[in-house]
C-alpha cells in the first residue's frame, strides 16, 4: 500500500535545527513539517508587526531555510510550517529570498493568510470560553484574533505546486493531515482517516517529544543520547496507519511507552480531540513494537467536526514584577523565609498596589507549594522569589525593587539578586463559525 | 509505595487546565493504578494547586489513565505568576503519590 513518510523538523518555536537537518539529509521525507507557533506567540508576532510590517514571523525562519532548502529540494521533500506566525506573506517572501541566494531558482513558495479575524471577532459579541466576558468588553487590550484554519488551504497549496507552504494559525496537527489528505485524496467527510492523519500529527508535531525528549528518568527511564536527539519520522499507509521512528543512528528512542505519554499530552477527552477538519477519537488507539525504535499506531477514528474554528485573542493583560535573591549554608532556608516576610511587609508598608501576589522559596516550595514540601529536609541553600500583578510597569518594578534591597537591609549573606518588570500579553479563546475565515493562498517563485 | 515504582506521567497544559497522564511501566500493573489513582485521591493530593474539577479518562488498551485538572495554573499559562506556569513539574508531583504495598 502506497505510505507517505512525514518528518517533524521542530516542536516549538526556538528549537534545535540540526535534527532537521539530519532528517532532510537522510529521513527519505516526502514532508517536513515545522510547527513553531505557540499559543501566545502569534500575538507576540503582531506587536512586532505593528512595529516594523516586514516583521512579525518566526525568527529562526531564516536560519531555518537556509539549513534545510537545499536538501529538502535535492531529496524532493516539501515543507509545510506555520512559521508565518503574524506575517506569512512577509515569511514566504523571506523563503523565497533565501531560495534565490541558495541558487535554487523555481522554487515555489505558498503563503497561506486569512487566519487573521481580529477586525470581525475584535468587535463581535462573542464570548471568551476562559471567563465568560465578551469580547467587545476588552476594549483596545485586545492586540491579535487568529482563527485555528484547517487543513484545506495546505491542500490547495501543495496542488498548485509549492515546495514550500508557510501559514500562520492553523490547527499544529492539521500541518500534517494536509500533506496526507493531499497525496491520498482522501475525502472531505472520510472522518475515520481523518482521524487518523490527525493522529499521525498529534504524535508527530512537538517533535523530539516522541522521540524520546522530555521522557528521561535517570534509573527509571533512561535515554541514550539526548545532546543528538533524532526528531520522528511519521510514515503513514492509505489507510491512516502510523508508524513512529526516527533517523537509524540519531540518539533517543522511540518505544511504546515515548509514544503513549505523547499521545495524552495536551489531550482533554480522548475520543474528543477538536481539530478544524475532525474531531479525532483517540480512545480506542493500540500500539505495538514492529522494530527498533519503531511504533505502529492504529485504531484512531473520527467523527464530524463541529463547524466552529477556536480563535485565539491576545490582549495586554497586566504587568508582572519579579525579584530573586539566594541564601546558602546553615539556616539558609530561614533566612530564606525571613527575606521573604521582610519583602511582604515592605510591599504594604511602601504601599505597592498589586492584584496579586507570590512568595516562593525555589528549591523548597515554589513548584508545588507548602503542603507537599512539608518534612523534605533542609536545602543547603535556597532561591527567594517575589512575584506579583500591577496596572503598570512603573509599579510592577517596585517589586523587584523591594528584594534587591535585601542586600544591604535584608537578612545577612544575600546573593545573586535579579529582578524584572514586563507587560504580559495574555491569550484567551472563542469559538466562531468556520464560515467566518475566509483563508486563500498565494503563490511566489523563487 | 510511592506511583513512581509503577508508573510514568507526561503533564499538558491548554490554558488554565492541566492534563496529566499516568502509564502503566507494566500493563499487568493498570488495574492497580485504576483502583487506587481515583479522581478524588488526585484532587485531594493536588489540593492548593488545582482549584477546580478533576476529571479522569481511561485506556486500558494502553494501560493509561489520563486526568484533566480545571483551574490548574494560576490562571492560565499566559498570565501565571508560577514559576513552572505550565505546570510541567505536575506530573512528577503525582508520582509522588503513595499507594498501597500488594502481592
Amino acid at each position: 500500500m502506497k505510505s507517505i513518510r512525514l518528518g517533524a523538523g521542530a516542536g516549538y518555536a526556538g528549537d534545535r535545527i540540526e535534527p532537521a537537518v539530519e532528517l532532510a539529509e537522510h529521513g527519505a521525507l516526502d514532508y517536513l513539517v515545522f510547527e513553531c507557533l505557540a499559543e501566545r506567540t502569534i500575538a507576540l508576532a503582531q506587536q512586532a508587526r505593528l512595529r516594523d510590517p516586514a516583521s512579525g514571523y518566526d525568527p529562526l525562519l531564516e536560519a531555518r531555510m537556509r539549513a534545510v532548502l537545499e536538501p529538502c529540494r535535492r531529496n524532493g521533500t516539501r515543507i509545510v510550517t506555520n512559521m508565518g506566525a503574524a506575517n506569512p506573506l512577509a515569511a514566504a517572501e523571506k523563503t523565497r529570498a533565501i531560495a534565490r541566494d541558495l541558487g535554487l531558482t523555481g522554487l515555489k513558495v505558498a503563503a497561506v493568510i486569512g487566519d487573521d479575524v481580529l477586525e470581525a471577532v475584535g468587535t463581535g459579541d462573542y464570548q471568551i470560553l476562559e471567563t465568560g466576558g465578551r469580547v467587545r468588553d476588552l476594549g483596545n487590550r485586545v492586540i491579535s484574533a487568529n482563527a485555528y484554519l484547517g487543513a484545506g488551504p495546505i491542500v490547495e497549496a501543495l496542488a498548485r505546486g509549492a515546495d514550500v507552504v508557510v501559514t500562520g494559525r492553523v490547527g499544529d496537527p492539521a500541518l500534517f493531515l494536509a500533506p496526507l489528505i493531499h497525496a491520498f485524496g482522501w475525502a472531505d467527510d472520510d472522518w475515520d482517516r481523518l482521524g487518523r492523519g490527525t493522529l499521525a500529527g498529534h504524535l508527530l508535531e512537538c517533535a523530539g517529544q516522541v522521540t524520546g525528549g522530555y521522557f528521561a528518568d535517570p534509573g527509571v527511564k533512561d535515554v541514550a543520547g539526548l545532546s543528538r536527539l533524532g526528531f520522528p519520522v511519521g510514515i503513514v499507509t492509505q489507510d491512516g496507519d502510523i508508524e513512529i521512528t526516527k533517523v537509524p543512528g540519531s540518539g533517543g528512542q522511540v518505544t511504546l511507552a515515548t509514544c503513549k505519554e505523547q499521545l495524552l499530552y495536551e489531550v482533554h477527552d480522548p475520543a474528543r480531540y477538536l481539530q478544524p477538519d475532525v474531531v479525532a477519537d483517540f480512545s480506542g488507539v493500540a500500539m505495538e513494537e514492529v522494530g527498533p525504535d519503531r511504533v505502529r499506531v492504529t485504531g484512531g477514528r473520527g467523527t464530524p467536526a463541529t463547524g466552529l474554528l477556536k480563535v485565539s485573542v491576545g490582549l495586554i493583560d497586566s504587568f508582572i514584577g519579579e525579584g530573586q535573591i539566594s541564601y546558602a549554608g546553615p539556616g539558609a532556608a530561614a533566612r530564606g523565609r525571613l527575606a521573604l516576610d521582610i519583602v511582604r511587609e515592605r510591599l504594604s508598608l511602601t504601599g505597592v498596589t498589586a492584584s496579586e501576589l507570590r512568595f516562593d522559596l525555589i528549591g523548597v516550595d515554589s513548584l508545588h507549594g507548602p503542603a507537599r514540601a512539608a518534612g523534605a529536609p533542609e536545602p543547603y541553600e535556597v532561591r527567594v522569589r517575589v512575584a506579583g500583578r500591577c496596572d503598570s510597569l512603573g509599579e510592577a518594578a517596585r517589586i523587584g525593587n523591594e528584594v534587591e534591597t535585601l542586600y544591604t537591609n535584608g537578612p545577612a549573606g544575600g546573593g545573586g539578586a535579579w529582578k524584572s518588570a514586563r507587560e504580559v500579553v495574555g491569550v484567551v479563546s472563542v469559538l466562531v463559525p468556520a464560515a467566518l475565515a475566509r483563508p486563500s493562498v498565494r503563490m511566489i517563485e523563487a | 509505595m510511592k506511583l513512581r515504582a509503577l508508573a510514568h506521567s507526561r503533564t499538558g497544559d491548554k490554558g488554565n487546565t492541566a492534563n496529566v497522564s499516568l502509564i502503566a511501566i507494566d500493563p499487568a500493573d493498570y488495574p492497580r493504578l485504576e483502583r487506587h489513582v481515583t479522581p478524588e485521591r488526585v484532587r485531594a493530593h493536588f489540593a492548593g494547586i488545582v482549584h477546580g474539577e478533576v476529571v479522569r479518562y481511561a485506556l486500558p488498551q494502553l494501560g493509561a489513565l489520563n486526568f484533566v485538572m480545571a483551574d490548574a495554573l494560576g490562571g492560565g499559562v499566559t498570565r501565571s505568576l508560577a514559576l513552572d506556569a505550565h505546570g510541567k513539574g505536575l506530573s512528577a508531583a503525582l508520582l509522588d503519590l503513595e499507594i498501597p504495598d500488594e502481592a
